[in-house]
């Protein structure tokens, strides 16, 4: 790497910091509101779920988010607004720095089943955390287009007559409230993915949150 | 939504954690609506989402929740297209029994005489003449079959006939540029919605249910009918209409359901 002899003549890296960064700030930021807006859906969305459940179970109401279904409500249409803003930023970042492209493609059959095997094997390697394997890149891929199925689903069911046509695509308002709480297990079912692997390699808990 | 709906018995230790937090915070609050509102929310969720904040914020996280409410209630005005039609559905589709819902349970459905039936209309309008429940049979029917979604959550399709609102206020001089149109219903429940909402043309003044004349569960002698809100956006058992600008709220409303309550 690339060094400089300062005053004190100890070697530095050019650029400081920023050549190691693993997780830019953008990011870093981002993640964790996310992680506060995810929670705020989840747990005022069951409250919501309670008031007349999809299936033959309730969650605890311990677990839920506005002590009543109004209460439930004003929080999920506000942590809306919150995963919304923060998830166009998120896009908009992504592809504006282009890392996107660089960082979740190209995305190949062969590395896939290749990094599948290795995991399937417990010999995936998470060596240089600046390159995703193949399987995080198709977990991340996953999360972020569940998360907009979980907000275009969200809008349908808000919205079934306004956006009369966003609601067709999701089959109807009815279908629709399945589709928006399938795609909230499958968002869960990433989480618990998620946190285990950060159990299973600390460092990426280092890397978001002081970028290395 | 039903109003028996009430806190699950919690675990000994989160109970600790609600009562500890209620010790703080109720002694600082003395409006009794706020109390309410502070019993109802302080869950787990809402205390474990504090933890790092001062406590008695709890406050200012309620007024925080209006405001956004309110703003969503601004944001759905904008969204809402007068022209834009709820889908409409064949009869086979009626959902049977249509469910009944309100703030009360059955056993205390309101009976009301017909016969001596009187709709009061007030506010902004140029006639304020009382109204038979004849005056409104002879005005043109229109009958619809359309989804009803309650804030709950659940939907049911079904098929409401009577008079549509925008002729009725038309007929009594309703100053149309004014802001709102609430309602006061002989159940004491009471709601109020938007000018646009209420000239829209699938808005109802409903008189029968599914061809017959509409029974006391689903809101006799007259209901508003409205397939672009909420269910607790329409009211049943009205007893008067009025034309205002000044904020009416309602009945679950001003205890923290959105106002605008759109589809």
């Amino acid at each position: 790497m690339p060094v400089s002899l300062n005053p004190a003549g100890r070697s530095q890296p050019v650029s400081g910091q920023t050549r190691r960064t693993v997780q830019p700030g953008w990011v870093r930021a981002w993640h964790w509101i996310n992680v506060l807006a995810v929670w705020v859906m989840v747990s005022s969305g069951w409250r919501i779920y309670n008031a007349s459940p999809l299936f033959d179970f309730r969650f605890d109401d311990v677990l839920t988010l506005g002590g009543w279904l109004g209460g439930a409500l004003q929080w999920h249409f506000a942590g809306m607004w919150l995963l919304f803003v923060n998830s166009l930023f998120y896009l908009v970042a992504n592809v504006a720095t282009g890392r996107l492209r660089t960082r979740f493609f190209p995305i190949t059959v062969s590395a896939l089943v290749k990094d599948a095997s290795a995991a399937f094997h417990g010999r995936l390697t998470h060596a240089d955390s600046r390159h995703y394997n193949s399987i995080q890149k198709v977990a991340y891929l996953f999360a972020i287009l569940d998360i907009a199925v979980l907000i275009a689903s969200g809008l349908a069911l808000w919205k079934p007559v306004q956006l009369a046509l966003l609601s067709t695509l999701f089959g109807g308002y009815e279908f629709t409230r399945l589709v928006h709480f399938f795609s909230m297990a499958a968002l869960l079912v990433f989480v618990v993915v998620h946190v285990l692997m950060v159990i299973v390699v600390p460092r990426t808990l280092l890397t978001m949150i002081r970028g290395r | 939504m039903r109003k028996n709906e009430r806190h699950s018995p919690m675990q000994s230790h989160a109970e600790d954690i609600v009562r500890d937090a209620k010790k703080v915070l109720l002694p600082r609050v003395q409006d009794g609506s706020r109390r309410a509102f502070l019993s109802r929310t302080l869950s787990l969720g809402g205390v474990a989402l504090l933890s790092g904040c001062n406590i008695s914020d709890n406050a200012s996280v309620e007024t925080a929740l209006t405001k956004i409410s309110r703003f969503n209630d601004a944001v759905q005005g904008w969204i809402f297209d007068p022209q834009q039609l709820a889908p409409t559905y064949p009869a086979s589709m009626i959902t049977r029994p249509f469910p009944f819902n309100a703030y009360y349970g059955r056993d205390e459905i309101r009976q009301i005489d017909g016969s001596s039936y009187r709709l009061e209309v007030g506010g902004l309008v140029m006639d304020k003449r009382e109204w038979r429940l004849p005056d409104l049979v002879s005005m043109p029917q229109i009958e619809q079959i359309t989804r009803h979604i309650c804030v709950e959550g659940w939907s049911a399709i079904g098929r409401w006939g009577g008079v549509r609102f925008s002729d009725f206020l038309k007929l009594v001089g309703a100053d149309t540029s004014a802001k709102y149109v609430g309602f006061k219903c002989a159940d004491d429940y009471y709601t109020s919605i938007d000018m646009l909402t209420a000239l829209h043309p699938q808005t109802l003044l409903a008189l029968t249910y599914d061809g017959a004349i509409l029974p006391p569960e689903y809101g006799y002698p007259m209901k508003l009918r409205m397939p672009t809100k909420l269910g607790y956006k329409n009211p049943k058992h009205i007893q008067a209409i009025f034309v205002t600008n000044v904020y009416p709220g309602g009945y679950w409303e001003d205890q923290g359901y959105n106002w605008f309550g759109g589809s």
